[in-house]
């Protein structure tokens, strides 16, 4: 069963590099957004799969990557890829401090400080005069890449793109099958046991703050690169929400399922276009039914069908409806 | 796009368009893919829905029929799609238009950030874009070009038009309730300096956050300041509630407020009893002569309600649009671009229009005031004229403008 997981995977791969040869098939611009939303809802879910900690604040890390790459290569002259660094770097402090005080505490209190400060950075970057509040940083230059790949090709970016998001969940899937990993399951299955143990809880989930912050801003970055610009949508709530909403859809127990939740995500909202006013309700009542119909969201569910058995962790429930441990 | 009903289906289509139009390219008779497209890219789902949303469409509809549905044999097409408010996906969904579905005018853009992005996508891919319904003076100043058309008004015909007119009708001393970030603080100080050098004067300024409900004690600075004339630098629901505000707390009638950004349909919702004395600028309005009343009396039978200046401006530069294109007598750009801003425009809307060079479309003005209950005699009898002001003061000095194509 690990063999048809594995070509399923391969065709993926393939079929993802095929597509800037079939434009009118299925548009490339529209696939490298994308694939900045599955890199933005898997590193989210390295917090709330992995560690168990439901962060509402991950706007603010999305956004600052765009922001902070945006500012850096338009208006100091970095390099793209440089720029890109900054960005992520940039999200990444902010997650630290975020993680430094949200994780005093647990569940819903956590979740709303998360939420408190992703409000302050929204309203800095609402009033901050470089990124013209409501009309957007605009005209980001795309640059060059590495020094001599030209960014200003639509396929040229879609390769460098791919690549860096490959790179990303390379890197999410080292950390998640890392014996820092097994810690973080530790931590999210039974807190007070995991500090019965020894290990420093409270580090490992400022590390796993800033890593998750890091490659969401990277995610954003690359998406100010890609549409040349950034904008307040990137840091507003409502985005918090939409990746939660990408990691519940595809299932959060699982490395590639929020990957498959950004993709149905990005797709409804691109092809329901023609319903006008109802996409809203149409996204809502396939949120609803993949909630009933599968809780373990669309690829736990696959992967139940497919490899029975193969399982790496055990189902369980959110993190957000079990009662607090107190951790005071 | 075409109605889909499942992805399925999507895909299909998709791959049927994508055989269909492997590749741009202009045909013998100078059209290319023997279609002219029109992309209505307008918010479906959020804040300026009922501002500009399907019936922007259906204006866009109406202008294609009015136009009898082809030139030059080639039939005309429209498609319209959802930008949700945010520049990526406007600026995606243009791309993709432009570079896969053989769009060959984008109009409408509501939400400034959007309209700014758009207008860089049409620079690129050498397209046109035509921006009705929002006020950011991007378009003809930084992310102009030959291919980037604003039509119906902009920041700076809100603030001149209201600023200035107001100031000879014996306004002089005013006060901005103003929201707190880019774009108030921009309209204010547009509209002070505009005042200042009119003779008036400006005694002071409340600022309130974005989305703020309680207006109250704003209302009551806005009270003691005294001034005569209550500037309200805010749009959509803070104008309604800082309208609302004022009116219950008393400041008004004795002070009169002016909104520096207020739709039709805002005045539609506040209701003359609340609205009555409020001073607004608008390039259009149903009942201002026949030609209106004609046109918005059809609009109405479609849509089931009265035009606002963006519906009126898309369907008039649709029109302008398909003009230049059967002058052209090609759908290529930069040929209908030259006709565009080489034909003067006159229909319903404008009266001697015309396009300058950085993509501004030049038109005349117009100050209301909105009428009191009882004055009002019918249904949507909402508004009087106090002052036409001429497109020429309106609109940015062309000198002022930082368009590269004026320094050629």
């Amino acid at each position: 069963m690990r063999l048809t997981i594995r070509i399923l995977l391969i065709l993926l791969i393939i079929a993802v590099l095929s597509v800037p040869f079939v434009p009118h098939l299925i548009y490339p611009v529209f696939v490298m957004k994308t694939l900045c939303f599955v890199l933005f809802a898997c590193a989210f879910n390295l917090l709330l799969g992995h560690t168990g900690i439901l962060s509402f604040g991950h706007a603010a890390f999305f956004g600052s990557g765009a922001y902070i790459t945006g500012y850096f290569v338009k208006y100091a002259g970095f390099p793209t890829d440089l720029g890109l660094l900054t960005g992520a770097l940039a999200a990444a402090a902010l997650g630290t401090l975020f993680g430094l005080l949200a994780i005093r505490r647990s569940g819903i209190y956590l979740a709303m400080i998360t939420l408190a400060m992703a409000q302050l950075v929204y309203f800095f970057y609402l009033q901050a005069p470089f990124t013209g509040a409501e009309d957007g940083l605009q005209q980001i230059p795309r640059g060059t890449f590495l020094g001599f790949l030209d960014l200003r090709s639509d396929r040229t970016l879609f390769y460098v793109v791919a690549g860096i998001v490959a790179a990303g969940l390379w890197l999410i899937w080292r950390i998640v099958h890392s014996p820092f990993g097994a810690v973080l399951r530790a931590i999210r299955e039974h807190e007070p046991r995991a500090i019965s143990l020894g290990y420093p809880v409270a580090r490992y989930k400022v590390m796993v703050f800033t890593l998750s912050a890091g490659l969401s801003g990277l995610a954003g970055s690359l998406k100010a690169i890609i549409f040349q610009l950034a904008a307040l949508n990137d840091a507003h709530w409502h985005m918090s929400g939409e990746v939660i909403l990408m990691t519940l859809l595809g299932g959060m127990n699982t490395v590639l399922g929020p990957a498959a939740g950004a993709v149905l995500v990005s797709a409804m909202t691109h092809y329901f276009d023609p319903f006008g006013a109802w996409v809203t309700v149409v996204i809502g009542v396939v949120f609803m039914a993949c909630v009933m119909m599968f809780r373990e969201g669309i690829v736990g569910k696959l992967s139940k069908i497919l490899a029975p058995g193969l399982r790496e962790d055990p189902p369980r429930e959110p993190a957000a409806e079990r009662p607090a441990p107190t951790d005071q | 796009m075409r109605i889909r009903t499942t992805p399925i289906t999507a895909t299909a289509a998709g791959l049927m368009l994508g055989l269909g139009c492997a590749t741009t390219s202009w045909a013998d008779n100078g059209f290319s893919d023997d279609v002219v497209r029109i992309g209505v890219l307008t918010d479906m789902s959020g804040i300026y829905t009922d501002l500009s949303g399907e019936a922007a469409v259906e204006a866009v509809r109406m202008a294609v029929e009015d136009f009898g549905g082809e030139v030059h044999g080639v039939p005309i097409e429209v498609i319209f799609a959802d930008h949700r408010n945010r520049p990526d996906v406007g600026a995606s969904r243009a791309r993709e238009w432009y570079d896969n579905d053989g769009v060959d005018m984008i109009n409408d853009l509501s939400n400034s950030g959007v309209a700014n992005a758009v207008a860089a996508v049409a620079k690129e891919r050498r397209r046109h874009a035509i921006v009705n319904s929002s006020s950011t003076v991007g378009i003809t100043n930084d992310y102009c070009s030959p291919y980037a058309t604003h039509y119906t008004y902009d920041a700076h015909s809100l603030a001149h038009g209201t600023g200035a007119s107001i100031v000879e009708e014996g306004g002089t001393s005013w006060f901005f309730l103003t929201v707190d970030f880019a774009f108030g603080h921009g309209l204010e100080e547009a509209v002070s300096n505009v005042v200042r050098d009119a003779g008036g004067q400006v005694v002071g300024a409340a600022r309130h956050p974005l989305d703020t409900t309680d207006f109250s004690s704003y209302a009551l600075q806005a009270q003691a300041s005294g001034a005569e004339i209550i500037g309200i630098a805010s749009t959509g629901a803070d104008a309604i509630n800082a309208i609302n505000a004022l009116a219950e707390f008393g400041v008004t009638p004795s002070q009169q407020p002016a909104a520096l950004l207020l739709w039709f349909d805002d005045v539609h919702a506040l209701g003359l009893d609340t609205a009555q004395g409020l001073l607004l600028t608008n390039a259009f309005y149903w009942d201002a002569n026949d030609g209106t009343r004609e046109f918005s009396e059809r609009f109405y039978e479609r849509t089931g309600r009265m035009p606002n200046m963006a519906h009126a401006g898309n369907y008039s530069s649709t029109m302008h649009y398909l003009n230049a294109v059967e002058a052209a007598g090609t759908d290529d750009p930069d040929a209908v671009s030259e006709k565009m801003r080489e034909l003067e425009i006159n229909d319903f809307f404008a009266q001697g229009g015309y396009i300058r060079p950085n993509g501004r479309m030049v038109h005349d003005q117009y100050m209301w005031e909105v009428k009191t209950p009882d004055e009002s005699e019918y249904e949507y009898d909402y508004m009087r004229l106090v002052r036409t002001i001429s497109g020429e003061d309106a609109f940015q000095p062309l000198e002022d403008s930082t368009c590269y194509l004026l320094d050629e």
